[in-house]
Parts: structure tokens; sequence; C-alpha cells
């Protein structure tokens, strides 16, 4: 590791104070990441600014909706009642992911942002533009298993790799960010970026700006909803393609409203809107789930290792759907 | 920087680089937490902060200043062995020993959070207000610990018999 100075705040005005003054500043949580990355020299921030100490408040409102603050630990947010009675689809992500160890070091703002964990960007006496800008990408024609089928580029064909984003992505969550120019909201799904020709640039907080909470809008329906991951060993691996999904289907057997996103696919979280668009109104049937996933899969594109996950994925969609649906039929 | 170790209260003056692991090993002789891949994948530096497990390899000791820790060093000593530590003598927990602090340190953190009712990825019923600790839990919940000997069943025996005694496998 590259020496850095630290230092630990306790309120979010004085996080975005310092890490404006502070040149090279990057905020901490859990480190679970960052630390690792700084070990690898992949990260070399001059200086951190330890944010664990900020809000870890997880309010249940009124409204149905919630605010997780931006501290919350992983185990707390999974563990919280209300979340796994409202939202369980997130409480099921953030359990499917890294081990409980990791999940009681890992903050959600950390979650957010935490980087791909492509082989190629972590070794550094291979290409990557994530890392250095210009220097072309050893995985597209390496060994890409773990890659992209959705979204990616010709300059980078990472994935994200949090499970917990893709529940937040599905329950259309809002990030709350404050910087030097004032505070703000996004919405999830155009928080995270596509690689296009800047794959070094992962989101679109701004340099300096804090992650403050994330707000889950109120979704009655979400009480019925499920997180299914696969991945190659049944515990502590990343996902291969995963889905989060919810339904609302009517006493007539017609969707009324559905949402379904996945992770293990694109660069960033991957809200499935096409297939959304296509199940409204349809019967909840095995039929239709399997065409909604064809619809969204339409411009999959497969490399030399990774083109199971296409069919993969259609599959997953479908067996989770089917199994919030009631329809379990094979 | 001050910390309270196994009981004990503790200060040094580090360099912020330092992981919580390697203040233990290098700087303080306590060599029962285990480095295996100092990147969070494999669970033989677990320690317990404040009761709840983590990876003392992510963990910047800066970070856990102020902090209670236990260790395996403060589970027992070599004439009085906790409980989990006898166990797994007793249902052959292990063969070269190197997983076997964090595998500890891991299943008593485990239990803490079983008391709270945090859930598992393979928890079945959200809302229920207990968790039925069964051997799909057991091996979930353990399964941040590896173990390159392959003592899973015996681990999970000792732990099954020390934290559920009597339930079924
Ligand atoms: C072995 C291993 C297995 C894993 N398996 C999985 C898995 O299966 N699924 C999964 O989803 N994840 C997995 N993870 C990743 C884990 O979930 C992340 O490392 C964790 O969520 C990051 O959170 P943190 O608080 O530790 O972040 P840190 O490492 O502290 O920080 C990560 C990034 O977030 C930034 N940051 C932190 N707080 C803020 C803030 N408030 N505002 C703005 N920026 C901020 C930091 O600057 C840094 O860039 C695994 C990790 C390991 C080590
Ligand atoms: S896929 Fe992206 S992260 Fe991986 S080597 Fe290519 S540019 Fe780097
Ligand atoms: S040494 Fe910390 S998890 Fe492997
Ligand atoms: S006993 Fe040897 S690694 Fe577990």
């Amino acid at each position: 590791m590259t020496p850095f100075s630290y230092a630990r705040v306790t309120d979010n005005a004085e996080a975005i104070r310092l890490a404006r003054v502070t040149p090279g500043a990057r905020y901490l949580g859990g480190g679970t990441n960052l630390i690792d990355l700084m070990r690898e020299t992949i990260e070399q921030p001059a200086a951190l600014v330890d944010v664990t100490a900020l809000s870890r408040t997880i309010e249940a409102r009124a409204d149905g909706s919630m605010l997780i603050g931006a501290a919350a630990r992983n185990t707390a947010v999974a563990a919280d009642r209300a979340v796994r009675e409202r939202f369980p689809v997130l409480s099921r992500a953030i359990l499917a992911g890294a081990s409980a160890q990791i999940r009681n070091m890992a903050t959600t703002a950390g979650n957010l942002m935490q980087r791909t964990r492509c082989y190629y960007f972590y070794d550094d006496a291979a290409r990557c533009n994530k890392r250095d800008p210009g220097a072309g990408c050893d995985a597209i024609d390496g060994f890409n298993r773990i890659h992209a089928i959705l979204g990616a580029s010709p300059a980078c064909i990472a994935t994200h790799p949090s499970d917990m984003c893709v529940a937040l992505a599905a329950l259309d969550a809002r990030v709350h960010a404050e910087g030097p120019n004032g505070a703000r909201t996004l919405r999830l799904v155009d928080f995270h970026r596509l690689p296009g020709g800047r794959p070094d640039l992962e989101t679109e907080l701004a340099p300096g700006e804090l992650i403050t909470a994330i707000e889950i809008p109120p979704l009655p329906f979400a009480g019925n909803s499920m997180y299914r991951k696969v991945r190659d060993r049944a515990s502590y691996a990343f996902a291969l393609v995963s889905v989060a999904a919810a339904l609302d289907v009517g006493p007539d057997g017609t969707i009324r409203d559905v949402r379904i996103a996945l992770g293990g696919v694109a660069h960033k979280p991957w809200r499935a809107f096409a297939a959304e668009a296509a199940l409204r109104g349809l019967p909840a049937t095995e039929a239709s789930f399997r065409a909604a996933a064809e619809a969204e899969l339409k411009d999959a594109a497969g490399l030399r290792h990774n083109a199971f996950k296409i069919e993969l994925a259609k599959r997953v969609i479908t067996a989770t759907l089917a199994g919030i649906s009631g329809d379990a039929r094979a | 920087m001050e910390w309270t170790i196994n009981g004990q209260a503790v200060s040094a003056s580090l360099d912020p680089r330092v992981s919580l692991l390697d203040l233990l090993r290098d700087h303080l002789g306590l060599t029962g937490t285990k480095k295996g891949c100092n990147q969070g994948a494999c669970g033989a530096c677990t320690v317990l902060v404040d009761g709840e497990r983590i990876n003392s390899c992510l963990a910047l000791a800066v970070q856990y200043d102020g902090r209670a820790i236990t260790t395996v060093e403060g589970l027992g000593s070599t004439d009085a062995l906790h409980p989990l530590q006898q166990a797994f003598i007793e249902h052959d927990g292990f063969q070269c020993g190197y997983c076997t602090p964090g595998q500890l340190c891991s299943a008593i953190g485990m239990a803490g959070e079983i008391e709270r009712g945090v859930p598992s990825a393979v928890t079945a019923d959200l809302a229920a207000a207990a968790i039925v600790l069964n051997d799909d839990e057991l091996r979930e919940r353990m399964s941040g610990n590896l173990c390159r000997c392959g003592a899973y069943n015996g681990i999970v025996e000792a732990v099954r018999a020390t934290l559920a005694p009597g339930k079924a496998a």
C-alpha cells in the first residue's frame, strides 16, 4: 500500500469538507473493497476519510417507503424487520452476497461503489482500460466467463458485482448524495454507468460527492419478491447471473405489475425494462415469462467464454417469476 | 490508538496502513489469528469486534480504535478450553489447524447472530421470529471460513454439538 493519512468524521458536512480540502482523499466504508484494492496498489488514495460513523439509521416510514443510512451495515439492512417484510428481495440479495464476516463490515454506500471483479482489472500486468484508460482490454480476447452480455463496449466488458444493487434496481431505489454543490437525489438505475468509451467512470457521483442514504419508495406488491443467484459454488461466490423480481398478479391471473433486474450481466445492475413492459397485462404463465426473457435478452452478445449466460439469464428470469407467481410448472 | 484485546487494554501508535490482522500478529505477538489469503476470501483471520465477526485482514487497525477485540487467544486457555475448542477436538474439526482459530471465532460470532435473529441465504421464512439452526443453516452461515483440509463435516458436528445441542442433523 502507498502511504495515506486517515481521519474519522461524524457528520456529513465534515466528511465533504475534509474530502474537498485533502488532496487525493477518498471515503472509506467497511474497507472490504477499497483496502483490498489499495493493497494491490490499484487504488492509491493519499487520504482516507472514514465515514462509517455517519448515519446507520434504517427508517421504515408510514407511507411504506424506507430510508437507509449510508453507513448501515449490510447485515443490519438484511436483518431489519421492516426490510424483510416490505422488501424481502433486498434481504435475500444481501444475504446471497459475500460472507457473514464481510456483510458485518460492509456499508450500504460501499456496496454501491464497489468495483468490478474482472481478473484483468486486478492484475496490474494486464491491459485494462478501466485502470489505465486507453491501454486496451485483455478480457475481450481473454478468459471472459464472468463478463458482460448486455451493454458492454469495445473498451470494457466488465460487470458490476453487487447483489444488493440488483434488488435496489428492481425496487427503483433513490441514491441521496451530497457534495460541495449541495444535495441531490439520483435513481439507482441511472447511478451506475455503462462503460462506453470511459470505463474508468463507473457512477454519476461527482468527485468528493458523498452518498448519505438510500431511499426505497413504497411498492406494496414487493412483499411478493425474490432474489435468485446462480454461481459456481453454493455460497460465497459472485453471481454468474442473478435475478431480482417482484410480481403483482390480479385475481384473474393477469400480471398487473412486475419488477425485474439482472445481476452479473452488465457494467451496472440491469433493470429489465423490456421484459417488464412485455409482461404487463399478460397471463402469469411460464410462456409469458419466457417470452419476456427473450425480449430482454434480444440484444445480448456473448463472447468466447460467457455466451452461456444468455440462455442462463433467460432461464433464471423465467424460473424466478414462475416461483413467485405460484406457477412453478416446468 | 487504543484497543481492548482479549480483555486487556493495549495501545500503540501505528502507521494507518497496518491491518488489524498485522497489529495482532506482528505487533502484539498474538499469532493465533491466521493470515490465509489477506483479501477477505478465506476467513482464517476472523476475529470478534464487540462480539461481531469480521475479517481482520480487510480491517485497518486504526478503524477499530477504541473497540473490544476477541481473538482465539481470548476464548480459552490450554488448561481451560472453550467448550467449542473441546468439541473441535472431539469431533475431528481440524487436521492441520490453520483455519481453526478463524472457524472458532466465526462460530461464536454466528451464535450471536442467531440469537439476534439475523437470517441467512437459506432461511426459508424471513418473517419467522427465530432461526431454526439445522445443518443447512450452519453450513451456509460458516461458508465464509474455508478449510483446505476439508474438515467440514467435523466442523459442522462440533459447532452443532456446542451451539445446537440435541438438534438432529
Ligand atoms: C471475498 C469477497 C467476496 C465478496 N462477495 C460478494 C458477493 O458475492 N456479492 C456482493 O454483492 N458483494 C460481494 N463482495 C463485495 C462486498 O459486498 C463489498 O466489498 C462491500 O459491499 C463494500 O462495502 P464497504 O463498506 O466495505 O466499502 P469500502 O471498501 O469501504 O468502499 C468501497 C468504495 O465505496 C466508496 N464509499 C464508501 N462509502 C461512501 C460514501 N458514503 N459515499 C461515497 N462513496 C463511498 C469508497 O470510497 C470506495 O470507493 C465480496 C467481497 C469480498 C472481499
Ligand atoms: S473488461 Fe473492463 S475491467 Fe476488465 S480488463 Fe477490460 S477494461 Fe479492464
Ligand atoms: S486472511 Fe482474511 S479472509 Fe483470508
Ligand atoms: S484444518 Fe487444515 S485448513 Fe482447516
